[in-house]
């Protein structure tokens, strides 16, 4: 069995399980965002009366954060109210939290060996720790959090074995980007990976691969609970961690060998993700005028992504017609990176840093893009009409890419701004709650 | 989870949507969150075909491509519920856009070849119970893999809430 099969098997008290078998199992950690919480009939029942196991459920205000509108405003009253009288754990609220697949990996919410569901597609995120974690529709998840079960179609897996080592200007971003090109959508599969090339990426980095393969329309995405991993999870005492390997005989549709010293900074081209990038060289020679630049979101508004993006603007301008818009993707990120001084440079270069929400990535809030505006971002998604109106034009890269873009004023290579980035400390091995 | 109905068959005329990867930002976009039923209605799969939400009529049929339904896990299913769609048939469906079909009651069947054999206004028949896409228009039939039959059946107990209600969870 792979990684994701065992985790299931595990769970559902089975010996083994095979692709293509429905098993029903409990979970071990449910989260809900605001998205949750609206008034209306596809939501959160507001006559819900009993639940199983309300210590598995946490909740988590995350999409529209500080509340953008009245409808909003109540589903964050109701995502209140529904966890003190259901007895939910109520996570963080408005500047104490963040972006839930961040928050999870902050709080080690998730473990190895765990299985983990939420109502956002991005939930796979949590699977750098060695976790079965994926999104589930919004019903879907009321309905476990009511039974205290759910179900899974068992997928067959492919797998990344990475070998090698990223070239310098290089990102993880890059690196999705290059496999979302040369791979395409691994749409009914699961997602390993393994390989000596691991060891060379961060927690971060990896975090953003782990977030990212659910553009490769990946199911369940799991990384090995390597040494960095489990060093990670070594201050969890409260909890029992059961991390899980493949077995040696484990079967994969397909076993992609991927040399990370061949990975170059790429760019998409916009409303769509696999097949659809180009190198940067390519889209920079086009001369695109972009009218906004984005780092943040789930997938890259970690530290390191502030860190990479205030070493490219420093002591630089952002363009005149550019707003920079640079979101953490959590308010710890955003106190890191503003005692290590990356926001006061991200500032004093003209970009803004908002609070940490989904907020520009998911189209909610700070940052929707007008008709015909060009923006490059490296969040999650570049589709029509994602990031506001579906005249819009999205490109991706990474943050590296967007941050010189946004001095350039047009799509740019990111390398002639790199001078001061050679000697960066590695930030990406995560922001440990309390630490 | 005990119900035992079945789904009956379901015949209406086929809209196509022949592009793989269409994602539920064009069904649902983000956009039309804070707007009036009926004008969030005219945004579905707009950007698309423009102006193609007001030409449903209850009881049509969606034809689709590959891997329907993909990103984000946003409830779109309830919307083409809301135009009246009354099944969706596609070579293959996203993971959780399926599992919103079936948790808010929109019959959903995969049918590898289904585009092949549909041209749009097409009568089309879609049995759930055999897997079984029919053209009425043509003559033609294929079989795709039948759900399984706890889905099924939380599509014929009308969907998940209507479930959990039944249940006595509210």
């Amino acid at each position: 069995m792979t990684m994701a099969q065992k985790v299931l098997a595990r769970h559902c008290g089975e010996t083994a399980v095979v692709p293509g078998q429905l098993v029903v199992t409990e979970v071990d950690l449910v989260v809900m965002a605001d998205s949750v919480f609206y008034k209306a009939a596809d939501r959160l029942p507001e006559d819900l009366k009993r639940v199983s196991h309300p210590e598995r459920v946490a909740v988590l205000p995350d999409h529209a954060v500080p509340a953008p509108n009245v409808k909003a405003a109540l589903a964050h009253k109701r995502a209140r109210e529904h966890t003190d009288r259901l007895g939910f754990r109520w996570l963080a609220d408005v500047g104490r939290g963040g972006i839930e697949h961040q928050v999870i990996i902050e709080n080690k919410l998730a473990l190895p060996g765990q299985l983990v569901a939420s109502n956002d597609s991005h939930t796979p995120s949590a699977g750098v720790l060695n976790c079965a974690a994926r999104g589930l529709g919004m019903a879907d998840i009321v309905q476990l959090v009511c039974t205290g079960k759910t179900y899974y179609k068992v997928s067959p897996a492919v797998k990344f074995r990475l070998t090698g080592e990223l070239p310098f200007g290089s990102y993880a971003k890059d690196i999705f980007l290059h496999l979302a090109q040369r791979f395409g959508s691994q749409e009914g599969h699961d997602i390993e990976f393994e390989g000596p090339g691991l060891a060379t990426l961060s927690l971060d980095s990896r975090a953003t691969l782990s977030t990212m393969c659910t553009e490769l329309n990946a199911n369940f995405v799991m990384f090995p609970a390597d040494k960095l991993i489990m060093d990670y999870v070594s201050t969890v005492t409260d909890r029992r961690i059961e991390p899980v390997t493949a077995d040696p005989d484990a079967e994969y549709d397909a076993v992609y060998d991927v040399d990370l010293g061949e990975v170059r900074t790429g760019v998409a081209l916009p409303d769509a993700l696999n097949k659809n990038v180009q190198p940067v060289g390519a889209v920079a020679g086009q001369k695109i005028r972009i009218d906004q630049a984005f780092v943040g979101s789930c997938a890259n508004g970690k530290l390191a992504d502030l860190q990479i993006a205030a070493s490219v603007v420093q002591d630089r301008k952002v363009a005149d017609h550019v707003r920079f818009i640079v979101t953490p993707a959590s308010q710890a990120v955003y106190l890191e990176a503003l005692k290590r001084g990356y926001v006061q440079a991200l500032i004093e270069a003209g970009a803004v840093v908002t609070n940490s929400t989904c907020g520009a990535c998911s189209g909610g809030h700070m940052g929707v893009l007008g008709p015909g505006e060009v923006c490059i971002t490296s969040s999650t998604r570049n589709y029509k009409g994602r990031m506001g109106s579906p005249e819009a034009r999205i490109y991706m890269g990474s943050s590296a890419t967007v941050a010189a873009s946004a001095v350039a004023g047009f799509i740019t290579d990111p390398a002639p701004y790199l001078e001061n980035a050679r000697n960066l400390e590695n930030v990406g091995t995560g922001i440990e709650a309390g630490a | 989870m005990t119900s035992t109905a079945a789904i009956a068959p379901l015949t209406g005329r086929a809209w196509v949507f022949p592009q793989d990867y269409i994602n539920t930002d064009a069904m649902m976009p983000r956009a039309g969150y804070d707007l009036p039923p009926k004008e969030q209605n005219s945004l579905v799969l707009n950007s698309i075909r423009p102006g193609w939400a007001d030409l449903v009529q209850p009881g049509d049929v969606l034809v689709a491509g590959r891997n329907f339904g993909t990103g984000s896990s946003r409830p779109a299913p309830t919307l083409l519920l809301r135009l009246g769609i009354t099944a969706l048939v596609a070579e293959s469906v996203a993971e959780i856009f399926l599992r919103n079909c079936v948790s808010y009651a929109l019959p959903v069947l995969e049918c590898p070849g289904c585009l092949a054999m549909t041209t749009e206004g097409d009568t089309v028949t879609v049995d759930m119970e055999s897997g079984t896409f029919s053209n009425v228009t043509t003559g033609v039939s294929r079989t795709g893999p039948v759900l399984p039959l706890m889905l099924r059946q939380t599509i014929a107990a009308g969907g998940a809430y209507a479930m959990l209600r039944a249940e006595g969870y509210m």
